[in-house]
């Protein structure tokens, strides 16, 4: 059973699970998809990259940024069969520029997957990630 | 930057061709044919006049359309670009305003590398940069956020770090939690800690190789970070847009971030104490104050920390787990009746503090300090009911003091509330300065004038700062969070204003040895620190004991809910207690801004019941 108490100016409620079980009847207001002020998540609503997403950890602001910047766009605006058949110049430089600098891309990554190194660095609790600690990385 | 010279370049044609166009429509009554094809192609806006019919009416329409439509594209393309185009401008003009600079500079705009002038003057030897287009005061984590956001968003961009520190940018959380926690001896040379993921950082957020070296920053293609360690800024020349540094070097900008934190405060009674009390006295802050305690607490006796909010109850707690091995007495005092005081309700900072005492930490609560001396090989703090605690070392944790001496020269004004310098919701000080992370008093939309000192707010800050130096526009919205962990039974993650004298409201489940930090990641196959074998095998006891739910009238035990700290009725403050993943709906709320009659009912949206 539930029960409540008040300490001064604090209230304390004790609840079960069964307590709440019911469906919650607060009234949240509706979210306004276009509302400029809000971070948006890697694709911005205008179709456009958002380079700044923390989910590309730091993947555009490094040495390379500007490789893979080339070399995602021209993936992202592919229209071929095979997605991104066309930019394989653009993943080689990617690539030829990631290998000068093995401490930031260590060399087991692939094009799809954040490297640990250069990419595991920046989010901030926009990822609902397990801990808190997440907003290391 | 192509584009904009290219757009430019498309559009002034256009431009003429659009004007003339309208002028002649006028004027005279028919436009020829052939004329008109040659307008209408650049536009690319409307189909031109096809052949035939050459009805003055039609003409006259299409005639106007185009120039409607081409007035239209010119606007668009001129506002979309306006902005990059006045950084150009800008860029040039200051160059041009460059003592050492050609005079033809002007004429020169090579949009890819922003600086050719030193580059194509003689071949120097490589010299420290005198102009950063984007120069970042303070190399702590908000500037680094705002370094990373500069590069995103701009390509090509140059930018520049100075800090006083010796350090590459890093982030302090783990200097006071997961540091402590490792079993590496050698922590204190790699500063490496173990994430809740199970996988190994450095407190480093990028290793050196990220970074551009400060004298090839001007020439490098592709732009990039660099960092000036070592040097402090003392000066700063609003109107000619340039800083001094302490080694006499000037810096000229196009934008500025001042990103300077803070410094520790300290207690007076310790900075009267002497010289002997002083060496003996840690302010934490640094990784160089990390590696002196550290050092302090395996070879000597006894630690007291003075203070008891984050800081000093995470080094508390971090100390006093350590005590056990290193024979190290751990002593906690600070003015409030319990841990984390000014943070959390009475209730729970007095069940907060009883867990920090099982940690192994002696903790004296209500403890005014009178004086501090050096006596007998031991530092002696009186307190002013008459307390005596003799003790090898203190560790001072009594606030921050935000680091504003630029004000001064900079003309720059400091919030005389909260301390720092005073920004609007935009962070910005003056129309090409801007303030973010432990410094900035900033304007908050929702929740009003604040200056916090949060490693999330520095984040989310930096980067806010970051995006509106490359001319984003936008406020501080995305609303930060923080956390601390005190032990492996009391993690919280919090958001907004968390001030234990609001009212609040505190919704709690009945605590099973499933909720705590510690079993949470556990259940899940992850690990948020390293454990010592000890802590392991309690808690497996604890989850056998705690398999029967006990009855209401037992003391009561706070083991997971969420806390609403309310202003006017209205949540502008959220604790998480020992309940993980949830933040997204707690921003939520806090955005909302809204008046909920029954907190239990928005309590629900938590699902504080399950994992």
């Amino acid at each position: 059973m539930s029960y409540c108490k008040q300490e001064g100016k604090d209230q304390i409620i004790f609840v079960t699970k069964e307590d709440h079980e019911a469906p919650s009847n607060a009234e949240l207001v509706e979210d306004d998809p276009n509302d400029p002020y809000e971070d948006h998540g890697l694709i911005l609503p205008n179709g456009d990259i958002n380079w700044n997403c923390p989910c590309l950890g730091g993947m555009a602001s490094g040495p390379c940024g500007q490789q893979f910047k080339d070399a995602f766009s021209c993936f992202h605006n592919s229209k071929e069969e095979v997605k991104g058949s066309e930019c394989i110049d653009f993943f080689r430089g990617m690539q030829e520029c990631m290998q000068k600098y093995p401490e930031l891309y260590p060399q087991e990554d692939d094009n799809e997957s954040a490297p640990s190194g250069e990419a595991e660095s920046f989010q901030t609790s926009n990822n609902a990630n397990k801990n808190k600690t997440s907003s290391y990385s | 930057m192509f584009k904009c010279k290219a757009a430019w370049n498309k559009l002034a044609p256009l431009a003429r061709a659009s004007s003339t166009l309208c002028r002649q429509a006028g004027k005279r009554a028919v436009l020829r044919h052939e004329r008109t094809p040659q307008f209408v192609q650049p536009a690319h806006m409307s189909s031109g006049p096809s052949g035939g019919g050459g009805e003055n009416t039609l003409y006259f329409v299409l005639v106007g359309a185009t120039c409607l439509a081409g007035g239209a594209y010119a606007y668009s393309t001129l506002v979309g670009d306006r902005e990059r185009y006045q950084q150009r401008i800008t860029e040039i003009e200051s160059r041009s305003s460059k003592p050492a600079a050609e005079p033809s500079t002007p004429a020169k705009t090579q949009p890819e590398t922003a600086a050719s002038e030193p580059a194509s003057a003689a071949a120097s030897p490589a010299v420290e940069p005198t102009h950063a287009p984007y120069l970042l005061i303070g190399g702590g984590t908000a500037s680094f956020a705002a370094a990373r956001s500069i590069r995103a968003r701009d390509p090509g961009a140059r930018v520049l770090i100075v800090t006083e520190e010796d350090d590459l940018p890093y982030m302090r959380p783990p200097l006071s939690k997961e540091l402590w926690f490792s079993d590496d001896p050698t922590v204190t040379e790699t500063l490496r800690f173990k994430q809740w993921n199970g996988k190994e950082r450095s407190i480093y957020f990028q290793p050196p190789s990220f970074y551009v070296s400060p004298t090839e920053l001007e020439s490098v293609e592709n732009g990039g970070v660099a960092v000036l360690t070592g040097r402090k800024v003392m000066h700063m020349d609003v109107r000619g847009n340039k800083v001094k540094l302490s080694d006499g070097t000037e810096i000229s900008y196009d934008k500025c971030l001042i990103a300077t934190g803070g410094i520790p405060r300290n207690l007076q009674v310790i900075e009267r104490a002497g010289d002997e009390v002083m060496k003996r006295t840690t302010l934490f802050r640094k990784i160089e104050d990390f590696k002196a305690l550290e050092k302090v607490s395996r070879e000597l006796k006894s630690i007291t920390i003075i203070g008891g909010g984050f800081l000093g109850s995470e080094l508390a707690c971090a100390l006093g787990r350590r005590s056990a091995d290193l024979g190290l007495e751990v002593v906690q005092m600070f003015p409030e009746k319990g841990n984390m005081g000014k943070v959390l309700p009475e209730y729970l900072s007095n069940w907060t503090t009883d867990k920090v005492k099982k940690e192994g930490v002696k903790v004296l609560t209500e403890a005014v300090v009178k004086n501090v001396t050096y006596k007998e090989g031991k530092v002696e703090i009186k307190l002013k009911d008459g307390r005596v605690v003799k003790t090898d070392h203190v560790v001072a944790a009594v606030g921050l003091e935000p680091s504003v001496e630029l004000a001064k020269s900079a003309g720059l004004e400091i919030d005389s509330d909260f301390g720092g310098f005073r920004v609007n919701a935009e962070l910005q000080a003056r129309s090409n300065i801007w303030v973010a992370g432990d410094a900035a008093c900033f304007y908050d939309i929702k929740l009003g004038r604040r200056r916090v000192e949060h490693h999330d707010h520095a984040v989310v800050s930096g980067r806010l700062a970051g995006e509106n130096m490359t001319g984003a526009r936008k406020p501080y919205w995305h609303q930060s969070m923080f956390w601390s962990d005190l032990g492996p039974d009391v993690g919280y993650e919090a958001i907004g204003i968390v001030d234990s004298s609001l009212p609040t409201v505190g919704v709690f489940a009945k605590a099973t040895a499933k909720d705590t930090p510690k079993a949470a990641t556990e259940q899940s196959g992850t690990g948020i620190r390293s454990e010592s074998e000890t802590e392991a095998v309690a808690g497996s006891v604890a989850v056998g004991k705690a398999a029967p739910t006990p009855p209401p009238q037992q003391k009561e035990d706070y083991g997971k809910g969420v806390i609403f700290y309310l202003r006017d009725k209205v949540v502008v403050g959220i604790v998480l207690w020992n309940v993980f993943n949830r933040m997204p709906i707690a921003r939520k709320i806090i955005k909302d801004g809204e008046e909920h009659a029954d907190l239990n009912e928005v309590a629900k949206l938590f699902n504080i019941h399950e994992e």
